[in-house]
């Protein structure tokens, strides 16, 4: 039987650190979904964990975003933007870590602009729903993902990329 | 190639309902865990607000939600509940034949940190009262989940025959 949801790459942080790449993705899956579990060693607020495609630094992502911060229900939007906002994560004071999946359909393909859905869960800030927009037609081969804050991933974060195959 | 979402234990209910569905022994060799579920249970509303704990714990939970009614956007903390996690079932008092389908993933579940819960959950009625439902939780205990226990919650006794859970495990390597 063909396995059809099959682990790229993953890693646990073993130090802090601000960023990550998963480069050299292969173009073979449909899909690729994106899970985080993460933290940040600041102590205060909940940063962003920003996403890049193929490095691209350039002003071509937008988002829109659904949140709910315990008593307000919020809806946003940003363009213009040097990257995609993925999930946001805890810091250091209650101990709390917070989960991010993100799917990526047709990555591949050389036609389209990319999209990324996304849902952020920590229970001591937001839960999130997102769409982020990268405004380009090259198939995605690499993903960075950074600490928003200009601070660290907290060890121990995981961040783990999946390819899905639909045949 | 290693298999990556893998089933662990399913549960259908029967007839006569169930007063509970349990997930027990969960080894400690996936990465994450995901629990997806179609669920209808007794309380005479429309929605029903079903539970969820880990190694039959009921303490440490917290949770902030985001959800829709169809005509308003709301986020809350479920009251503060600290003895359960909270989420969506349709209730008796919901259209005959629908049941409310929700996906809960926890990441990192047999890690030495408070685990992280996210749900997904929908009510869909075919009538006035329809809730979506987007949720974080937090069970701030560092052990390794090895029971996931869902019961039927607020105002409800049992889970309604042909509600279904599937526990799946997810390697990350």
């Amino acid at each position: 039987m063909p396995s059809t949801y099959t682990p790229i790459a993953t890693t646990t942080l073993g130090s802090a650190q601000s960023t990550i790449t998963f480069s050299s993705i292969p173009s073979t899956y449909t899909d690729l979904v994106v899970v985080s579990y993460a933290q940040t060693t600041a102590s205060s607020g909940s940063p962003s964990i920003n996403m890049r495609f193929n490095g691209d630094t350039s002003a071509v992502y937008s988002m829109t975003q659904l949140y709910g911060d315990g008593s307000s229900a919020v809806s946003a939007r940003v363009t213009g933007q040097s990257f995609a906002y993925f999930a946001n994560i805890p810091n250091t004071s209650a101990s709390a870590w917070g989960s991010g999946i993100g799917s990526i359909m047709n990555y591949a393909n050389t036609t389209t602009f990319k999209t990324v859905l996304s849902r952020s869960a920590d229970a001591t800030f937001y839960t999130i729903a997102r769409v982020n927009l990268w405004r380009s037609t090259a198939a995605i081969n690499s993903v960075t993902l950074y600490e928003g804050s200009s601070g660290n991933f907290s060890t121990g974060s995981t961040f783990t990329l999946y390819g899905v195959k639909s045949a | 190639m290693p298999d990556t979402f893998i089933k662990i234990a399913s549960v259908t209910v029967g007839a006569g309902g169930a007063s509970s569905i349990d997930f027990t022994s969960i080894p400690s060799t996936y990465t994450d865990l995901c629990v997806k579920v179609s669920l209808r249970n007794n309380r005479s509303t429309v929605t029903g607000y079903p539970t969820l704990k880990f190694n039959s714990s009921s303490s440490s939970y917290s949770q902030r939600e985001l959800y829709g009614t169809g005509s308003a956007a709301y986020s809350g903390t479920a009251g503060g509940a600290t003895s359960y996690l909270q989420f969506y079932a349709d209730g008796s008092g919901a259209t005959s034949s629908t049941f409310a389908s929700s996906d809960i993933y926890i990441p990192n579940y047999a890690g030495s940190t408070n685990k992280s819960v996210s749900i997904d959950s929908v009510v869909e009625n075919n009538a006035t009262e329809a809730n979506s439902l987007l949720f974080a939780g937090l069970w701030s205990n560092t052990s390794a989940i090895t029971s996931i226990s869902l019961a039927p919650g607020d105002s409800a006794t049992s889970f309604s025959q042909y509600s279904t859970a599937v526990l799946y495990g997810i390697k990350s390597s």
